[in-house]
């Protein structure tokens, strides 16, 4: 642990002491990529060692054990500021630095914030403090602002001096928090020294400024304060407008650009304190209060905004312009999404996080214990992130600063990959003897966090700093690239990636601009980890071949500069999407065409199914995502086959029974499909006759296949999205199906059969309708045996998705019935993608050898997608063909083509970088758990098709296995005996265990096929975040909510409780549970419940009258009751699909439900968790 | 100088032969064709021509599971051969591959009548990497045998 066995050697073998700026220019040639910015502080980073360890014992672990190693990190971050007098340099360190610093602020929770911020105030009078003021809201909000305003400044302040000067107080103020902070009290001193030392430099810029306002004025001497200043202010119109003035007084270049950073921070800061509820009240400042976090009062101060900048390019001519747009990407992220659609806000650095911030759980989650990990469009921001943010956008202003102010500095080095590898640098070190503690899995009881963003994701070291991409989006199973193949294979775990491309995104800087940058060998898009060799030409970082920068691209139209390719959006943020130009399509884009096809045969009316969903359709039918092209089609089928004809101009829809199966036929191609807005009324009367039309069917058989062939006839000249409603098993027709399932094989322990197809039918038929850019969603509501192994494959291989509801019955089943309504809205409402394709490329070097999700391949590295949703996740899986001497860092790239549900083509473009490493405990250190589960899940769902559950099963144990004792066997000085994992890897056996008493693999208990088959689509479908709550589900105690460390999203307040251990010793039976499976949560009530929690929060007056089946908790006005509501639907505003609540009584048989996921407990055929350890142990030994 | 069963079993193998190597000749072309897109990448992303590269796909998987069960058959005789003709060294030579021909025939993952080249399956990177692997191996094989064959052809000519 003391050992900082991460040094990378090379540091090394560079002399220490100040390296001149001209070299940060240029990169050494030999070197590829950016490498050569790692190189650049060796000294400090040498230095740094020795205060680094001491200083990591010196903290407690306690609290939570990152922090202590974060804080070295500034401290080295810090530390190379003083050591290397270079501004540019020190400045970008320092506002590193202290964004990490805030995390720790923020989670030893402590008033020190506060204390510090209110000595910062009375001195302070530039316009940094005016966030100071505002403190008094949240101590998150505060402490996040606070730093990121002490970081700011104090560059500020620094500037205009020598350079000289400049280092010192850097140093002084940016390590003092580091050292104070979590050692308390020492508050008020850094205060103090903070003070004195803004107080001159702000004396000098009322000087040389005579505006009245500060915001405004601000920017003209010391650019890097104006963000800040203008955070508080620029909300109002006026305030803008006179700074513009200025700027176009006194200057044309670099302050021009100097502006629209302003502008852009504002905005970006502005949205991060709405969630917090923070209000800028500083008096004599303009300023807008923006007071609550609900997001659409956000949005008035960005129309103010929005207005001005109509003025800006009109000015400057730009030759492109970024397209403020996203309305598609709005039109179905409820939440805000207009802020950064702001043609300011896609300039600027501090923007990217506002991305992450919006919904992600963070690199850092460990530490946060205020929000969700799952921010799935989630209003509010996370504090983690908020204070990140800050000192991004603190940051990223002080470039031009920097280039104005200091002339002799180059302008082209890249500087923001310079502070990012060197970030990068220090927190993979500082990152290890916590990843890599040593953790006795067999002593240690209680591994699991309490909180549920706790879930260990060791991740993302901040090499993949401030511009990385969302781990949300992106997400690697090592965080630390093994330098070869054999170093990854010694480590014995797999390499592989998680996406989520098409993840609702709060914000997303779109991009319009008629060449699209990209390496003119591999196709790379240009992207913020590229190098810039000068200012005419770029080297890839994914085949290292060094490009022209085209003549457009040198503009920038946000900053209204010329000769800064390095400023553009592009460059600057790592998910950014392109609106494409006509090279990119032949044909021109489709329209959005939707076809339903619904089962009416009579166990399908029986069920009920009718009514919701037309009742749904009839809901959403104006929100169905689309332009005026939308066209809409029906098809319902029996035992034969009905069409709709919905032709405008007629009185009523007209059925047209066809009843030839075997060879089935489109009555009127052309009016079966029609316009969604010209025939809306045909369609409303459609919908609304439907479920009764056939309500006395006594026909039971289904002629699905028939049916399917029909819709993709209908469809192939357009392409689109069909969803099959279906009942039962296809009895007619081209793909009729057998039962298969031997009911008394459930519960076998031994072979489980048929989890491949019957029949190659729907396979083809799928394949098809991908080559025609047709995706079949399959919604399942059955409730006996309906081989979802086979019909699966009609959504699997042409991208759609699948929906399966056991036992489906619109009255026996209400839970189901509710969780079929909720998931229609959202399907109906999502935001989709048509014609889709997927490139992932990586370094050279890597390779991606195998793809898991939904998807065609169309060829090694191109996935087809006829449709994609927001919700599909993928993976891959990847092996390192050459080894990676030549670089240090490693970059893989997402780029997802597809057709906007308004007709256009655009191009989403995820960029994620990590580093290499070369000895094993890096490997260790970096593995992210989390990843590395899921991507052994879909590897094990490939497993026990082509080969069997049990080899699945035996591979998943021996992946653990053989992990543990290859970690094991490197760690010489550990006692053999005990089971010793590193503190990244202390969940995966519990995970593992987890994942084999899943219904996808879990063997000896009674599972039905479809059931464990449905399991084993969505592994291979859901996104990370969702898997890993289906995988292990989230346990909490709600009968106590108390408000200590609630959080307050939207003027609620939200009570945490602690995240309990899976475990049947955690329930009492005076207590209430909810577990939060993803798609279910469960409430469980202990017999001996106390009787106040009954009649506050169920409305009951005993635990005797509770009814069996409850789906909702009643809106009581008592304390109690609004905190549980407010928790749970916190926790369901988080995630896309609603989940639906079930109440389960101790002595209700649905309670076998709830005990199937207390996973760390024995049941007759599966390990509790501590046996299997022993066995894990046993098998190591072995 | 006489004409045994050996020898006609040799004959009879040598023009097999020829055809196995056509065969894995023409595996080797399709792996890639499948592995490789020709198009360019904007080409790629265009609808029509994920069209044409599906049913390129697809023909060529279908091609090449009809030619799965003849080559396996036509190994699978050779060894009858040389089992009835008593050529040991021979049959022993051959052996492993009817192995693991059988191996692959039998050991196809779905219930579903395909067997191998599944198109969905069979793009991914491995998996085609693997079956190209496999068929430079066997044209190596094939190649070396069928000198074999001409040779032990002579030989029992000219020897018996």
């Amino acid at each position: 642990m003391s050992a900082p066995a991460g040094i990378p050697p090379r540091s090394a073998a560079v002399p220490g002491g100040a390296r001149a700026p001209a070299a940060a220019a240029r990169p050494p040639p030999c070197q590829n990529g950016p490498v050569q910015n790692q190189m650049q502080f060796p000294f400090g980073y040498g230095l740094h060692l020795e205060n680094y360890s001491a200083s990591s014992g010196h903290y407690p672990p306690v609290p939570h054990e990152a922090v202590p190693s974060q804080l070295n990190n500034q401290y080295v971050a810090d530390y190379h500021s003083a050591c290397y007098s270079i501004p540019v340099q020190s400045v970008m360190t320092t506002s590193v630095g202290p964004s990490m610093l805030n995390t720790q602020q923020l989670y030893s929770g402590a008033p020190h914030p506060v204390e510090s911020a209110g000595g910062l105030t009375q001195g302070a009078i530039s316009s940094a403090s005016h966030l100071h003021t505002s403190v008094p809201q949240s101590y998150s909000a505060v402490s996040s602002h606070y730093s990121s305003s002490t970081s700011s400044s104090v560059a500020s302040q620094g500037f205009p001096l020598s350079s000289g000067r400049y280092a010192m107080p850097t140093v002084s103020s940016a390590v003092y928090p580091n050292l104070s902070y979590p050692s308390m009290s020492v508050g008020s001193p850094y205060g103090q020294v903070f003070t004195s030392q803004s107080l001159p430099a702000v004396g000098q810029f009322e000087e040389t400024n005579t505006f009245p306002d500060q915001s405004s004025t601000v920017p003209r001497t010391l650019q890097q304060q104006v963000p800040l200043g203008y955070n508080s202010t620029s909300w109002s119109t006026s305030d803008f407008q006179s700074a513009q003035d200025n700027f176009s007084r006194n200057n044309t270049g670099s302050l021009a650009k100097a502006s629209n950073q302003i502008n852009t921070v504002g905005i970006v800061d502005s949205s991060h304190p709405v969630s917090q509820n923070v209000q800028f009240t500083k008096p004599g400042v303009e300023t807008s209060v923006v007071s609550s976090a609900v997001t659409s009062s956000i949005r008035t101060p960005v129309g103010d905004h929005l207005t001005e900048p109509a003025s800006v390019p009109s000015n400057t001519q730009p030759s492109e312009s970024l397209l403020q747009e996203a309305i598609d990407s709005s039109s179905t992220t409820s939440s805000a999404s207009p802020v950064i659609n702001n043609y300011d806000a896609l300039e600027g650095g501090g923007y990217p996080e506002t991305n992450s911030a919006a919904s992600s759980p963070a690199p850092t989650p460990q530490t946060s214990r205020t929000p969700k990990p799952f921010g799935y469009g989630y209003p509010t921001l996370q504090p983690g992130y908020q204070n990140a943010t800050p000192s991004t956008s603190a940051m990223q202003p002080s470039n031009p600063g920097h280039h104005s102010g200091f002339q002799q500095y180059p302008q082209y080095p890249g500087v923001n990959q310079l502070s990012s590898t060197l970030g990068g640098l220090s927190l993979q070190h500082s990152q290890q003897p916590e990843s890599l503690r040593p953790v006795n899995l067999t002593q240690d009881r209680n591994i699991l966090p309490v909180s549920p963003v706790l879930a260990p994701v060791p991740n993302l070291n901040s090499d993949l700093r401030k511009l990385n991409c969302s781990p949300d989006s992106f997400r690697c199973t090592l965080t630390n690239i093994p330098q070869t193949q054999a170093l990854l294979n010694k480590a014995k775990l797999p390499l592989g990636l998680l996406l989520h491309p098409f993840r609702d995104l709060t914000q997303l800087p779109v991009i319009t601009s008629s060449t699209i940058v990209r390496c003119r060998s591999c196709r790379t898009y240009i992207n913020p980890f590229v190098s810039f060799i000068d200012q005419r030409r770029w080297k890839c970082n994914l085949c290292y071949r060094v490009n022209d920068v085209p003549e457009e691209f040198m503009y920038n139209p946000l900053t209204r500069s010329y000769g800064e390719p390095h400023k553009r959006p592009e460059v600057q943020n790592s998910t950014v999407e392109f609106i494409a130009s006509s090279d990119y399509m032949l044909r021109p884009p489709q329209p959005a065409v939707y076809l339903f096809v619904l089962d009416v045969s009579h166990n399908a009316v029986e069920a009920g199914y009718l009514t919701i969903v037309c009742q749904s359709l009839l809901e959403n039918l104006d929100k169905l995502p689309g332009d005026s092209r939308t066209r809409i089609g029906f098809i319902t089928f029996d035992s034969t086959v009905q069409f709709y004809n919905l032709q405008e101009g007629l009185s009523q829809p007209q059925m047209l029974i066809v009843s030839d199966i075997d060879d089935v036929f489109l009555p009127t191609p052309d009016s079966l499909l029609v316009n969604l807005h010209e025939s809306k009324e045909l369609i409303k009367d459609l919908l609304n006759a439907l479920p009764t039309m056939f309500i006395n069917t006594r026909e039971t058989h289904s002629a699905l296949g028939p049916a399917l062939q029909a819709a993709f006839k209908l469809m192939s000249p357009t392409g689109g999205r069909i969803s099959v409603f279906q009942s039962q098993l296809p009895s007619l027709g081209a793909g009729l199906l057998h039962s298969r399932e031997d009911p008394n094989q459930r519960s076998s322990t031994k072979v489980v059969q048929h989890l491949g197809p019957a029949t190659d039918f729907y396979k083809k038929l799928a394949l098809d309708c991908s080559g025609q850019q047709t995706a079949v969603d399959l919604f399942l509501l059955s409730s006996q045996y309906s081989d979802l192994a086979s019909l699966a494959c009609m959504s699997k291989y042409s991208a759609g998705c699948i929906y399966y509801y056991p036992s489906f019955h619109h009255s026996h089943n209400p839970a189901q019935a509710e969780k079929l309504q909720k998931d229609l809205k959202r399907y109906l409402t999502r935001k989709i993608g048509f014609e889709a394709v997927m490139r992932i490329r990586c370094t050279k070097g890597l390779s991606i050898h195998t793809f898991h999700g939904n998807f065609f391949v169309r060829s090694t590295d191109l996935l087809s997608l006829a449709n994609v949703n927001p919700d599909a996740g993928f993976a891959v899986q990847m092996s390192i063909e050459e080894s990676l001497t030549d670089t240090s860092l490693v970059c893989f790239q997402t780029a997802l083509l597809y057709t906007s549900s308004k007709g256009e083509r655009r191009i989403r473009v995820h960029t994620l970088c990590l580093p290499v490493v070369t000895s094993l405990a890096d490997v260790y250190a970096g593995a992210d758990v989390q990843a590395a589960v899921c991507l052994l899940a879909n590897m094990a769902v490939d497993r026990s098709v082509s080969s069997s559950l049990s080899d699945a099963r035996d591979a998943l144990v021996n992946a653990v296995v053989d992990s543990l004792s290859a970690y094991i066997s490197t760690a010489s000085n550990l006692q053999q005996s005990s089971l010793i994992a590193p503190n990244s890897l202390r969940l995966f056996p519990l995970y593992v265990l987890a994942l084999l008493k899943q219904k996808a693999f879990r063997t000896g208990t009674s599972t039905r096929l479809d059931d464990r088959i449905y399991a084993m689509c969505q592994i291979k479908s859901q996104p990370l975040v969702h898997l890993m709550k289906m995988i292990h589900p989230s346990l909490y105690r709600i009968d106590r909510l108390t408000n200590e460390g609630a959080i307050h999203v939207n003027d609620r307040v939200v009570p945490q409780p602690p995240l309990q251990k899976l475990s049947a010793e955690k329930l009492t039976r005076e207590g209430a549970f909810l577990m939060d499976c993803g798609s279910i949560f469960y409430i469980w009530i202990g017999k001996s419940c106390d009787n106040s929690f009954i009649k506050d929060v169920l409305g009951y007056p005993n635990y005797a009258s509770v009814p069996q089946k409850l789906t909702q908790l009643p809106e009581l006005d008592t304390l109690s009751s609004e905190r549980a509501r407010s928790f749970i639907s916190w926790l369901r505003d988080s995630r896309p699909l609603n989940p639906v609540l079930q109440l389960i009584k101790d002595e209700s048989p649905a309670k076998t439900d709830f005990f199937q996921h207390l996973v760390e407990d024995r049941t007759e055929a599966a390990f509790s968790y501590y046996e299997f350890l022993l066995h894990i142990q046993q098998q190591i030994c072995k | 100088m006489a004409f045994t069963f050996a020898a006609f079993c040799y004959m009879l193998s040598l023009v097999l032969c020829a055809a196995l190597i056509f065969f894995a000749i023409w595996h080797i072309i399709a792996f890639d064709e499948l592995r490789t897109d020709f198009k360019s990448p904007i080409d790629q992303c265009n609808p029509v021509h994920a069209r044409e590269r599906l049913r390129n796909i697809e023909r060529i998987c279908f091609l090449l599971r009809k030619l799965v069960l003849p080559e396996y058959s036509i190994h699978s005789l050779f060894c009858i051969m040389f089992l009835c003709a008593q050529e040991w060294l021979t049959l022993g030579l051959n052996v492993p591959l009817v192995f693991y021909h059988f191996w692959r025939y039998f050991h196809c993952p779905a219930d579903s009548s395909e067997l191998a080249y599944d198109p969905p399956a069979v793009m991914n990177a491995d998996t085609l990497s693997y079956c190209q692997k496999e068929a430079w191996c066997k044209l190596a094989f094939y190649l070396l045998s069928f000198f074999y064959y001409l040779y032990c052809m002579i030989y029992t000519l000219v020897s018996s």
